[in-house]
Order: structure tokens, then C-alpha cells, then sequence
């Protein structure tokens, strides 16, 4: 039989044929469409038990309630807390991405210690003991006071902790990072003799006058401000905004006033002048709840006259005055400052500038107005045995400069402490603990602030995540992330209530890490006598459970215990200053140094324009990275590709010479960067904006080495007042890359 | 001499021979018709090929074989129980079906061996005492672009178990558990038989078995959560 190549034809013939008989094709056909529907590298949630948990938000110091979704072990959405009485259900982009958070890629899943310059594992025993042996050498030598502890609260347990950590070891060197905070509280303080937070009452108030303040943009409790602005808004009230810029609260308000950056103070004291000589001011609270107005009246009206402000400013005396008729008529009018989300102190003279118009209309602490939120007191531990060597080194004085004859007013000064290192031969600091705090991003000057990190003989980070400043540490004892630990969040910036929240484990730690709060009192207690017994706690958890007493069982239910029904003392009560009355001027105040707009540091003939940084919804700031969730939700005008874009008038560009979407090189007197010019009509001519919580160095690929960081090209402007940074930009120069 | 003189030549030459050829009876085949019978035959052999392979071999190497991490007793934990199937495979009070039991659910008998089976000592060792879930293989599992509910059928439906998992609780072990290369769900879906017949209703779970049995109940034909007909009851 000869084989050729019919047969072969007639073989394939008869397979297909017979092909069609069999279910092959056909099943093929069905399992590729199955297939196909089903990529089975599509993530999909594993099926389980859907539970909810109630816990608190630290990822910013809003004090937000979230409710977390799970499927059975794995945290599949953070959502708001309905009946929270900060966000009641809300939720900001940074608190939704907490899951990336606690499942990405840049945790530190163990203790690590650096050996030549690259990281080792080791154990927790070691990691404690090692720093314990370091901190028993200080004390014998007689330098307790070499020690200082970096932190994002001084308020609650953790920070409780650690000052009672430093005190019994002998070291005054507790460090809040700074923020608008300090300067709110002190002018509380200044004026109002009270400790207190300040609460805006935003959900009653009718009228809001922002000083550049982010109303919605993360300033004070993000979510909080959003319901107040919507609720403004339905309320048919007003929002009258003063920026140099068309941010996005600019952009929502009812008018939009750029005013010269720096000058806002000045505006602030025309619009009082307006009020104060049109006698638009509350007779009621001025003749019997304040003092010092008489002198307040005089340095007004012989200072501030709207035609002297109005050329500083930029802001015609008709704007002036039509602001300040409007604002004392409203019936609950709120006038706040603070640029942006905060995140620096800014000058203390501008803001005792804006508080004073509060004060003019008498809308303190009644609601719709300004509200002094006494300070949580819960926390009630036995009084510490100090030893000799902890006696000597609390009379130390500190470190920062804090408390000191030059800057009387300051309770932290960190912004100071890298200079003061680096000014010295041997680094006064030893030993540095960073707890919730990454200052090699968040602070201006990043090359000073590595500088002085480089100096300290040990540096312990208790980050959760390889940020830039863990990166530069010695030791890492990574601390569960909020959604894996116990913790008193024991207020919501901005709040008008006093309010304590508990952060509750969701999830068991993935990693090996243990929360800051157990790592203090190991610590504590490995020092032996008199420390360990200042810590006689078991571990942090029983700690707090004791701390909270009868509130933790409220807490762990509802997730929160407020209380109810206050909105401020009462005006006869309210004030512990001398005079018991609201001071409009006092001895403290007097001696303040007079007021002075804020100049952006920089020679203008070289750098001829001020860049301004922008906070934004969609960066997260402070010691937390943005998770991959939110650089996502970028938008283009903000970040391209790996592109940071600078704000520039069109006119002004047009003078340079730059086109829309070209590169060009952004240089200060600090540092440069590469950009990409974006022309926009809604930034003052002359002036330049970047946004805040771009240029990572460290964390993961989803956030490193995108954009610029603006901290980087900045400058601390010392507030002769305070000698917090008073900086709201620097000067600069834009030129064709 | 060109191509077409030589076919011309050649062709000549045959005639030539078969001239030349003595007059046989037509007992040979004629000219042409002797190639049929390698071609019939090749034919039969693709023909054959193919019905083998589609019929027998394929299968084999669609389908891998696996076995189930433990050997469960139905029967056993069956007549321990009072409630039956619901007794493990519950409703939790959402609503939601709890599926296949986890550990926390067994550990209450079996924190410690108690009998003599070695599949339960394994079950102690292996699983209970690390920690462990069992990585248990559901045949009954369906692609993730299938929304099902168990509350539908089984509560508002009134449909029992057997329907569906067939005689699942009188099994003393477990079956092997075959996994589609491709979509790597089980064979039950499809079926045992690969030509897709069934005998039985629980034979078979591919999407026209749903639709029969959703016709021939006359069961809501819209979406109860989108209200939109057809696909979108189960494809949400």
C-alpha cells in the first residue's frame, strides 16, 4: 500500500471529522470562556464571614470613627463610623486606604538594627537590651538629659508614657512635632489663661473668614470641616476665603481674596480697625467679659487704618471694610487662620490677629464660635519617685530651647533642634526616639535635619514603615499599625467637644512588631528601680484599661465617649487670667515683639519668586506616606508620571519664559529641584505653588521618587515671638530645564 | 525540450505500455480506484484517532487528580448531630452561608485525638494543634463571576441539599477531587460525564442546569438587588 499524500489529507479529514463527534471542542471552548471571565490573577476577596469592627483613625490627628469591614481574618474596607460625633460615617481618601496601610509592601515586619550600614533582623530581647545598656551608661555618667523623644501628641496614653519614661529617667527632652496647634494654644492661653484645644463649632456658625485656612483640604479634623462646609453651605451661609492662591476652598467659598502671602495678620487687624471704629463689635461681651480693650482699641486704630493695610496687603479698603461689616453681622461668624492643613505653626502675631475678631463679636465658646476644649484629664497614674540623677536632669535646661528666657512661650521647638546639634561639637541629643514622627521629611531643611540625625550616637525609630527617617535610624522597633493595636485617641483637632476615642485591634499584627506603649514600659522595666516601678503595669493594654476605668467599657462599644451637650463655658467661668475676663492686651501680650509681616527668607534680586507649598486631600501629610491608593488619585495638574507641576501665572511665566507643560529647574536659597511648569490663572502673579507630600525618598516604588518635596527646598522662619517656623514660603527662581 | 513536451512523452509512453499490456478480465480495479482503499483507510484511522482522543484521552488530561487533605466522615459527624446538614454548613445571622466549616468550629471535639482513625489524628496534629484551616477543595465551587446564594435556595426556595450536593452526607469519604487545568474549578461542575449528560439533578452545575431549573420553577426572573433581567440574576 503506498502511503502519500491523500492518505495524509484523508487522516486530518477523518481526525476532524471525529473531533466534532467528541466533546472536545466544545468543553475547550467553555473552559477558555471560564477561563478568560476569571483571570485567576484578578484578586478577588476570599469568601468568609463578613464582620464590622468599630475603631478609631490615627492617621492624622482628626479623631475620625471607622467601622472596618472584614472577611472573616482580612480587613477588606475602612468605612466612617455612622453616629461618630466627629465624621458620623464619613471618611477622608487617606482613612480609606488604611488597608494598603497594613497590607503593603513598606512595613517593617521585624526589629532591625544597622550593622555597617545595612539592616539586620534581631530580636526584641536584644533590640531592649540594647538601648537599655545605652541609656544605664547616660545615667551613670550623669547625662540623663541627653536623651529626647520625638512625637506626633503629647496628649493620651503613649505620649503619657513617654513623658513619664523621660521624667523618671532624667530628661526634660519631650518633643511635640509642631503644628498650627501650638499657636492656637498658646493664644488661648495668652488670652483666655486657659490650657485648652481650640474647638470650631463649623455645623452651627453662619459666616467663616479663613485666613488661608484648608477648610476642606485637611485642616483641623478633615472630615469634621468637610460636614461643617456642606453644612455651612445648606444653611445658606457664608465662606469668605483670604489666600494667595485658588486652592479648592478657595474655589468652594463664596469670595475669594488673595491677599499678599505674609500679610494676613495686618488684614486681619484692618478688618478689626473697621469694626472697631464702625463700633460693629459686641458691646456686651467687650464692657463685661473683656479687659485690655482700651489699649487694643489705640494699637488698632493708630497701626492698622484699612488705606495703611491696603497697600501692604494688596486688598482694597473697600474689600476691607465690606469683610469686616459682613463677618460682625453674620449672627455666628467664625474667623480662623492657619495655612493649608496646618502643618506648620505660622506666626503667633496673626494669629492672635484673627482670634481677636472672634473676640470682637463675642463668638467664644457658645456655639457656632471658637470653643476652649479643656485638655482630657483622665489619665490619673501614681506620682513618680524621682531619684537624684532624674532630679538633676529634669532642672536641665531643654535641649530645644523650649521655656527658655528667649522663647519664654514655646513648650516644643523642634524646629530649633537641628541647628542646635549642629552647632555643636558633640551632639547634645544621645539618644533620639522617634515615635509617630519622620523629620527627615516633614521638616524644612532636610539636609540640616540629616545632618544632625547623622550626629546623634543612637537613633530608635518606632516606625511601622521604612520612612526616610527610620531609614537613617539605628534601631527599628516597629509598632503595630492602628488598625493591630489599643490606643486613646483623646481628642479630634478642631473638635468642639471634648472627645475620647478608642483605636481598637482589628486584625491580629501580621508582623513581629509590638505597639510603642509595651516597648516604654519593657524598657522601663529592664532599667530596674526607681523606674520600673513608675511602670508596674503588666503591659500596655491593662494600662490603658486602668487608665480609662470607667469610660472602657463605653469606649470598646461604641468606640467613643464624648461628652454631650458642651459648647464652652460660660463667659463668666471661661476665663482664668488675671482679670478673669477675656484680655484683649495684657502685660504678656505687650511684650510681645510688635507685629512684622512674615518675609519669605531669600534674596529677591536672585530669587525673584515666592513658592508657596498647597495642602491637598489626595497627599497624606505628617509621618504618614500616601498609600499607592491615593498618588493614584492624583490629579494631572498636581503630579505627571513622575513629575511634580509648579503653579505659575500665566503672566508671570510669560516674563520667564516658560511654556505650559515644559520642565524647568525650581531653585531656592535651600536646594533645587526639577519640575514641570503649569500655567494657572488662579495663583497671584509672582507667586509659585507645590503641593505638600510628594518627593519621598523612602517607603515603596508606589511612592518614592515621585515629585519634589517641599520641605526639602524650604527654610525655617524663626517667629521672633515664639521661635516656632513662621514660614509660609521661600524665595525662589524658575528657570528653563 | 520544454515541461510540456515531457508530460506529452510520458504520457504517450503509459499509453504505450497499456497497449502493450494483455487484455485482462476487469478483475483489477480500474486506474484510479486502487488508491480509495488507503484513503477510506486513513480516513477511518483520523476518524478513530480523534473519537479516541476526544472521548478518553482528553479527560484524562483535562482533569488533574487530587485527593482531599482529610478523609471526612459524613456518616460519622452525621448521626452525632441534631440537625443535620445545618448542623455545620449553617446560616450565619446576616443571612450569609457559612460554606464548608473552619476550624474554630471543630476544635471543640477535637482539641485532643479521641478516636482511633488515623485521618483524625492527622486532622489534631496537622491542623488543629498549628493552627491550621484545612485547605479543604470544594467541588461544588463556582467561577467568581457567578453570584449564588445559598439563602435564596435554601431558605426562600425551600430546596434541600441533595438537590444540588446530592448524597453528600452519607458519604464515609471523601472522593477525589478532579481540578479543570484550565479553569481549575472541579469536574462536578461540569460533570462526570464528559459528553454532559446527567442522570441525576446534582450530576451537573453548569449554567443551563440553573436556567432549566429556574424556568421550570418560574423563580424570579429580575436581579433582586438590580432589578435588570436574564444574565444580571446571576452575572452581577
Amino acid at each position: 500500500m503506498k502511503v502519500d499524500r491523500r492518505c495524509f489529507l484523508s487522516f486530518a479529514i477523518g481526525g476532524a471529522a471525529g473531533t466534532a463527534l467528541t466533546p472536545l471542542p466544545w468543553k475547550l471552548i467553555d473552559d477558555f470562556a471560564i477561563w478568560s471571565q476569571n483571570w485567576p490573577w484578578t484578586p478577588v476577596p476570599e469568601k468568609g464571614e463578613t464582620t464590622y469592627a468599630k475603631s478609631t483613625c490615627t492617621l492624622c490627628p482628626g479623631g475620625c470613627g471607622i467601622n472596618v469591614r472584614r472577611v472573616d481574618d482580612r480587613v477588606v474596607k475602612i468605612e466612617g463610623l455612622a453616629g461618630h460625633p466627629v465624621n458620623d460615617g464619613g471618611v477622608c481618601l487617606l482613612g480609606q486606604s488604611g488597608t494598603q496601610l497594613l497590607y503593603g509592601p513598606s512595613r517593617v515586619q521585624t526589629p532591625k538594627k544597622k550593622v555597617n550600614g545595612s539592616w539586620r533582623n534581631i530580636s526584641w530581647d536584644d533590640a531592649i537590651a540594647e538601648i537599655v545598656a545605652k541609656l544605664s551608661d547616660l545615667r551613670a555618667e550623669g547625662r540623663s538629659h541627653s536623651v529626647a523623644c520625638i512625637s506626633d501628641s503629647d496628649r493620651g496614653t503613649v505620649p503619657g508614657l513617654w513623658n513619664r519614661f523621660l521624667t523618671v529617667y532624667g530628661s526634660p527632652n519631650f518633643i511635640r512635632t509642631p503644628s498650627i496647634q501650638d499657636n492656637y494654644e498658646l493664644v488661648l492661653y495668652l488670652t483666655q489663661g486657659v490650657r485648652a484645644m481650640p474647638g470650631f463649632d463649623v455645623l452651627n456658625c453662619d459666616y467663616i473668614l479663613s485666613f488661608g485656612s484648608g477648610l476642606i483640604e485637611g485642616w483641623q479634623s478633615p472630615v469634621y470641616m468637610f460636614q461643617g462646609k456642606s453644612a455651612l453651605v445648606q444653611n445658606g451661609g457664608q465662606l469668605d476665603q483670604i489666600e494667595p492662591r485658588l486652592s479648592k476652598t478657595a474655589a468652594k467659598s463664596d469670595r475669594w481674596i488673595p491677599a499678599n502671602p505674609g500679610t494676613e495678620g495686618a488684614l486681619a487687624r484692618a478688618i478689626a480697625h473697621v469694626i472697631i471704629s464702625e463700633e460693629l463689635y459686641s458691646q456686651d461681651f467687650v464692657a463685661r467679659f473683656a479687659a485690655g480693650f482700651d489699649e487694643f482699641k489705640k494699637l488698632i486704630l493708630e497701626e492698622f487704618s484699612p488705606s495703611a493695610v491696603s497697600k501692604m496687603t494688596g486688598v482694597d479698603e473697600d474689600s476691607i471694610a465690606a469683610l469686616a461689616r459682613e463677618f460682625s453681622r453674620a449672627h455666628k461668624p467664625l474667623a480662623i487662620c492657619g495655612r493649608g492643613a496646618g502643618r506648620t505653626p505660622g506666626s503667633l502675631q496673626d494669629f492672635i490677629a484673627v482670634h481677636m475678631l472672634n473676640a470682637l463679636v463675642g463668638n467664644l465658646n457658645r456655639p457656632g464660635g471658637l470653643v476652649a476644649v479643656p485638655e482630657p484629664d483622665y489619665i490619673d497614674w501614681p506620682d513618680v519617685e524621682m531619684d537624684a540623677i532624674a532630679s538633676k536632669g529634669m532642672q536641665q535646661p531643654r535641649i530645644d530651647g523650649a521655656g527658655s528666657t528667649k522663647y519664654p512661650h514655646a513648650r516644643y521647638l523642634l524646629d530649633r533642634l537641628a541647628e542646635v546639634i549642629n552647632d555643636s561639637q558633640e551632639s547634645p541629643v544621645q539618644v533620639l526616639f522617634l515615635s509617630n514622627a519622620n523629620p527627615v521629611y516633614s521638616m524644612a531643611d532636610t539636609a540640616a535635619v540629616i545632618k544632625a540625625l547623622d550626629k546623634i550616637p543612637l537613633v530608635v525609630s518606632f516606625s511601622s514603615y521604612m520612612d526616610e527617617t527610620a531609614a537613617r535610624a539605628d534601631l527599628i522597633l516597629p509598632n503595630h499599625i492602628y488598625l493591630e493595636r489599643y490606643e486613646d485617641v483623646p481628642f479630634a483637632r478642631g473638635f468642639p467637644q471634648p472627645i475620647i476615642s478608642l483605636t481598637q485591634p482589628v486584625v491580629a499584627p501580621l508582623y513581629n512588631t509590638r505597639s510603642v506603649g509595651d516597648v516604654i514600659i519593657q524598657m522601663a522595666q529592664n532599667m530596674g528601680d526607681p523606674m520600673a516601678a513608675a511602670f508596674a503595669w503588666d503591659d500596655y493594654p491593662t494600662c490603658l484599661e486602668e487608665t480609662l476605668g470607667d469610660k472602657w467599657d463605653t469606649l470598646t462599644e461604641e468606640g467613643f465617649w464624648v461628652e454631650a451637650g458642651f459648647s464652652g463655658t460660660n463667659w463668666s467661668e471661661a476665663f482664668e487670667t488675671d482679670s478673669s475676663k477675656f484680655e484683649f492686651s495684657n502685660n504678656d501680650i505687650k511684650a510681645l515683639p510688635a507685629y512684622k509681616p512674615v518675609l519669605a527668607p531669600g534674596d529677591d534680586s536672585f530669587y525673584p519668586l515666592m513658592l508657596i507649598p498647597f495642602d491637598t486631600m489626595r497627599l497624606a501629610g505628617g509621618y504618614i506616606g500616601s498609600p499607592p491608593f491615593m498618588v493614584k488619585a492624583l490629579e494631572d495638574t498636581v503630579l505627571k508620571g513622575n513629575d511634580v507641576l509648579v503653579e505659575i501665572n500665566p503672566a508671570t511665566a510669560k516674563e520667564l519664559e516658560l511654556s505650559d507643560g515644559k520642565y524647568a529647574t525650581l531653585t531656592t536659597p535651600i536646594s533645587s529641584a526639577r519640575v514641570k511648569v503649569y500655567l494657572f490663572d488662579g495663583i497671584m502673579p509672582g507667586v509659585i505653588a507645590i503641593p505638600r507630600g510628594l518627593g519621598h525618598t523612602a517607603y515603596d516604588k508606589f511612592l518614592a521618587g515621585k515629585g519634589a518635596n517641599y520641605n526639602a527646598l524650604s527654610a525655617v522662619v524663626e517667629d521672633p515671638a515664639t521661635g516656632w517656623d513662621a514660614a509660609w514660603g521661600i524665595r525662589a527662581k524658575l528657570s528653563r530645564a | 525540450m520544454s515541461t510540456e513536451d515531457k508530460a506529452n512523452k510520458i504520457s504517450s509512453e503509459v499509453q504505450n505500455q497499456e497497449s502493450n499490456t494483455p487484455q485482462k478480465e476487469p478483475a483489477t480495479p480500474p486506474p484510479g480506484v486502487g488508491a480509495a482503499g488507503p484513503i477510506t483507510l486513513f480516513f477511518i484511522f483520523g476518524l478513530a484517532a480523534s473519537l479516541m482522543l476526544g472521548w478518553v484521552v482528553f479527560p484524562q488530561l483535562l482533569y488533574s487528580q487530587k485527593e482531599q487533605p482529610i478523609q471526612f466522615n459524613h456518616v460519622l459527624h452525621n448521626e452525632l448531630v441534631d440537625n443535620g446538614c445545618e448542623s455545620c454548613h449553617y446560616f450565619r445571622e446576616d443571612g450569609t452561608y457559612s460554606g464548608v466549616p473552619k476550624l474554630a468550629q471543630c476544635i471543640d471535639c477535637h482539641e485532643e485525638v479521641q478516636g482511633e482513625s488515623a485521618e483524625e489524628e492527622k486532622f489534631v496534629t496537622q491542623y488543629i494543634q498549628r493552627d491550621r484551616e484545612v485547605p479543604w477543595r470544594v467541588y461544588s465551587r463556582q467561577p467568581d463571576c457567578v453570584f449564588f446564594s445559598h439563602a435564596a435556595h435554601v431558605k426562600m426556595g425551600k430546596m434541600d441539599c441533595v438537590t444540588c450536593h446530592g448524597p453528600m452526607g452519607e458519604s464515609e469519604t471523601l472522593k477525589g477531587y478532579e481540578a479543570n487545568r484550565i479553569t481549575g474549578l472541579s469536574r462536578d461542575i461540569w460533570g462526570r460525564n464528559i459528553a454532559g449528560f446527567k442522570k441525576n439533578s446534582w450530576d451537573r452545575m453548569k449554567m443551563d442546569d440553573c436556567s432549566e431549573c429556574h424556568q421550570r420553577e418560574d423563580v424570579n426572573q429580575n436581579s433582586v438587588q438590580t432589578d435588570k433581567g436574564g444574565c444580571f440574576v446571576c452575572h452581577k
